[in-house]
Parts: C-alpha cells; sequence; structure tokens
C-alpha cells in the first residue's frame, strides 16, 4: 500500500479531483450548508441602514474572480435593491468595469430600476488608494464621469451624494489589490464610514482581525460565504450551486494529506528500523 | 444537453480545454493557448490602459482645457483649476509620466528618477497613515480585550486570544535564545501560526477549487446548455 502510494502517478489524483468537481455539478447532492455569524452579520448590517438610503458599493476584481465575487454581488445588489436603495458603484481594478456593469446591470433590470437614478456605475478611476482618499474630498471630482462617459454630477442619483458621509454603509466586494485592507485602511478608519466586505477565499482569513476589531461589520469568504449569504436570502445561485462540489474536493484533499502524511511517518519509522 | 451557437463561448470552452489538458502533459494545444493569452493578455491591457487611464484622466481634460474648458461649464479658462478639475495644470503628471519612459536612454535615465520620487513619496504617506489609523492603533485598541467578561464561553475565548497573540508575538522576538520560560512560549506560539496557517491554506484550497468549479460551471453550462 505504501508502495502504490509513494509511486502513485499525480495525474489519477488530478483525474480524481476533476470528477469529484464536476460529477456534482451535473448531480447535485445537496449537502447541508450551514450560515455562519459573520455572513448573518454582512445580512444584518445591509438590513440596518434605512429603507432608500444611498449606499457606495466598490467591485474590486476583473474576470478572475467571477466564480467568488459575482454571486456575492449579485445577492447583495438584489438585497440592496428590495430596500430600495440606491447603489454607486465604483470599480478599482482596470479589468473590472466592463463585467461589472454587465452584473449590475442584470440585478437591476431583474429588480426594475433605472439607471442613472436608482444605480449608477461611476467605472474604474486610476490611482488605488489616492482615488480612496480623493473619493472622501469629493465622489465626483474623483470620477467626474460615469461608465457611461455621462457627467456624474448631473445625475440624479449623484444629486445628494457629496462625499463619504452621504453613504451610512460601504459594501466592498473585492479580488486583491486594491481590496478590503485599502477601504479598511483608508476609508474606515480616516472617515469612519461603516463597512461590509466580501473576499476571496484565499485572502479571507488576513480580514478576520478587521472583523473582531468591528472595522467590518461583516465577511463573505469566497465561494462558501457567498453561498450562505444566498441561503440566508432564500437564493439559490451559482455559489450554492457549487458548494457540494466544493466540499467533495475538501474531504479529497484532507484524505491526500492524511494519506501523504502516512505514507512519510512510514518511510522514516522504516528507515529508522 | 443544447451546446450554445455563440462562437465566442465556443472558442472560450475550446481555449478552457486547451489548458485543462495540460495537466496529463505538455502539449502543443496547452502550448498554444498559453501564448495565445500572454499575446492577447499584454495588447488587450495596453489597449485598456490606454482608454481607462491616458484618455479620460489626462487626454480628455487637457484637450478641453485648451478650449478654456473643464468638468465645471461655469468655470473658463485654461488653468482655471478646482478640485477635480485639474485642467492646464495636469499637463505637470503628464510631464512626469513621460519622464518614466527616460529609463530607455542610458544618458537621460535619471530624469526618471523625478517621477519615482513623486509616486513613492505619495504613495508611502498614503500608506503609512492608512496604515497607523486602519490597522496599527485599531488593531492594538482591539486586543486589549477583557479576560473575564462574566460568561465562561466568552471569557474562555478572550484567554486563547490573549495567550495566542503574546505567545505567537514572542515567537518573533529574536534578541534572546528561545530557552526556559520564552522557549516555551515561543513553542507555544508555534501552535498558533500552525493554526492559523492550516486556515490559510484550507482557504485557498477552497479559492483554487472555486476557480476549478467556475471552469467547469461555463463548460457545462454555457457551451453545453446543461441546466
Amino acid at each position: 500500500m505504501t508502495k502504490f502510494l509513494e509511486t502513485l502517478d499525480r495525474r489519477w489524483i488530478f483525474l480524481a479531483m476533476g470528477l469529484l468537481v464536476l460529477l456534482p455539478l451535473m448531480f447535485p447532492l445537496s449537502l447541508p450548508l450551514t450560515v455562519s455569524p459573520r455572513v448573518r452579520a454582512f445580512e444584518a448590517a445591509i438590513a440596518r441602514i434605512p429603507d432608500g438610503s444611498t449606499v457606495l458599493m466598490s467591485c474590486d476584481y476583473d474576470p478572475a474572480g467571477i466564480p467568488e465575487m459575482v454571486p456575492m454581488t449579485q445577492t447583495a445588489l438584489r438585497q440592496l435593491f428590495d430596500k430600495n436603495c440606491k447603489v454607486v458603484v465604483t470599480c478599482l481594478w482596470n479589468g473590472g468595469p466592463g463585467l461589472v456593469d454587465n452584473v449590475v446591470r442584470g440585478v437591476a433590470a431583474e429588480k426594475h430600476k433605472q439607471d442613472g437614478v436608482d444605480f449608477v456605475n461611476l467605472g474604474f478611476k486610476e490611482g488605488r488608494e489616492a482615488v480612496m482618499v480623493l473619493m472622501g474630498q469629493g465622489i465626483a471630482n474623483a470620477f467626474p464621469r460615469d461608465y457611461q462617459g455621462r457627467e456624474s454630477r448631473s445625475l440624479p442619483i449623484m444629486l445628494h451624494v457629496r462625499d463619504y458621509s452621504s453613504f451610512p454603509l460601504l459594501v466592498n466586494i473585492s479580488a486583491g489589490y486594491p481590496g478590503v485592507k485599502e477601504w479598511v485602511q483608508q476609508v474606515q478608519g480616516r472617515f469612519h464610514l461603516p463597512m461590509v466586505a466580501g473576499c476571496t477565499a484565499v485572502s479571507a482569513p488576513e480580514f478576520y482581525p478587521y472583523l473582531q476589531s468591528g472595522q467590518l461589520l461583516g465577511l463573505l469568504g469566497g465561494m462558501a460565504g457567498a453561498a450562505e449569504y444566498e441561503k440566508l436570502r432564500n437564493e439559490k445561485g451559482s455559489a450554492t450551486r457549487g458548494m457540494d462540489a466544493q466540499s467533495l474536493a475538501h474531504v479529497f484533499v484532507a484524505i491526500c494529506i492524511l494519506l501523504g502524511n502516512w505514507v512519510q511517518w512510514r518511510k522514516r519509522r522504516e528507515g529508522g528500523s | 444537453m443544447n451546446p450554445t451557437h455563440d462562437l465566442s463561448i465556443w472558442i472560450g470552452a475550446l481555449l478552457t480545454l486547451c489548458v485543462l489538458s495540460f495537466l496529463y502533459r505538455d502539449n502543443p494545444f496547452y502550448k498554444f493557448a498559453e501564448h495565445l493569452f500572454v499575446g492577447v493578455s499584454a495588447g488587450y491591457y495596453i489597449v485598456l490602459n490606454f482608454w481607462t487611464v491616458i484618455v479620460p484622466n489626462l487626454w480628455d481634460p487637457l484637450s478641453r482645457s485648451f478650449a478654456g474648458q473643464g468638468v465645471n461649464a461655469a468655470r473658463t479658462g485654461m488653468f482655471a483649476a478646482e478640485l477635480g478639475d485639474y485642467r492646464g495644470w495636469l499637463v505637470i503628471p503628464g510631464l512626469l509620466g513621460v519622464l518614466l519612459f527616460s529609463r530607455f536612454f542610458a544618458r537621460v535615465s535619471w530624469l526618471s528618477r523625478w517621477s519615482l520620487a513623486v509616486i513613492i513619496g505619495v504613495y508611502a504617506g498614503i500608506k503609512t497613515t492608512g496604515f497607523a489609523q486602519g490597522d496599527f492603533v485599531a488593531q492594538v485598541q482591539s486586543s486589549l480585550v477583557p479576560l473575564w467578561t462574566g460568561q465562561v464561553a466568552s471569557s474562555l475565548n478572550a484567554l486563547i486570544f490573549t495567550v495566542g497573540l503574546i505567545t505567537s508575538l514572542l515567537f518573533f522576538f529574536y534578541s534572546r535564545e528561545h530557552k526556559g520560560a520564552l522557549g516555551a512560549a515561543s513553542r507555544l506560539g508555534i501552535f498558533f501560526l500552525m493554526v492559523s496557517f492550516g486556515a490559510g491554506y484550507g482557504y485557498t484550497v477552497m479559492s483554487r477549487v472555486s476557480l476549478l468549479i467556475g471552469r467547469f460551471q461555463f463548460l457545462l453550462h454555457d457551451w453545453l446548455g446543461m441546466r
């Protein structure tokens, strides 16, 4: 057995992993999913803001982040639109505005929301943290024109938007730099704007201290976070559909780690004797 | 099964399969997809940066300012700047941007240092104050938790947190040899660090598997039309 595992061609592992991901997508198992407190806190933070408020939503990702970022963006937008909130969307990743525009327009069409009145996509602005600081001196100063090329100040949604003080909440969905960390450092810390965040799973552990300190009111970590949020909102999106595959893949990785350690332990013991 | 008639999705799906074929072994299909990706990405990002950075932030405002106009239509004048409407003054950052390209010419490459000095100075300032406000002070403050909260469970949580914090910090204290009490504390710190690395690894696996799920969902739903 040890010899077999030691000489096993890694391509069998790739094949097993591929099948474990592919098959549950074709034949869903509907494994149970528990909603974690940080996801409940994310949903509750949005639920607490007054109906009809104008919310800032920064979607800092590009097409590589679609599987994790898009489901949480859609669910957050649906929750905001259900509360009749107006949403001002920005993007600090230059590969993202087109994708983000599609996502925002898709949800807006679903909820019969009007561009420029109920939502606006201000598009991309180069400058990362400098843009965040500049937005504190006026949102329209940092984004004089929106993604469609219209003058931001002329849009009905922007009439009552001055700077960060115009928003009761910042929703940041981010796949890396610039993202959650920079928004916390430059905006939450400096302008004291309450904030919730969604991020890729790989960066989630880095943001737990912000959650513990109260700098983040809620956190969605990766596809699991997005799926929990969908469950809480009674939606069945792509994150929920992917969670069976996610769970089986994790069990498989855990088994591989255990077997790998067992083989190494046996080898060391045999070598010692 | 209802495969799409959209050519762009077919191209995306076939290129996805080309990339996945590398898992079997390196092959010409993978090489083709890899080279295509590198070339298209480079071209795409050059064009994207031109249209989303240079044109809206420099070219358009400068063109308007030469005509005496800017974001604020009520104010006229090439140098009648205000916050968010920098007009003709944008020549200065534009010039600094051009100076960055002086690195291609050895005799005048030193000129690029002026631009780099501005970039580094601005970002060092923004980052330092942001870190101090958002991370350092806030995190130290939130680390000072009461050990007895009136409830056993949360008090135990606070105790574990405090012990983990102190022992993890002691692990990075290198001014004394890790022996005796310091050695025991730093060894305990390693366990806490290992737990954090384990959580990080688990989340990394989740992120990578999510990418695979995303690709398979694209192949099954968008390409093959399986719902």
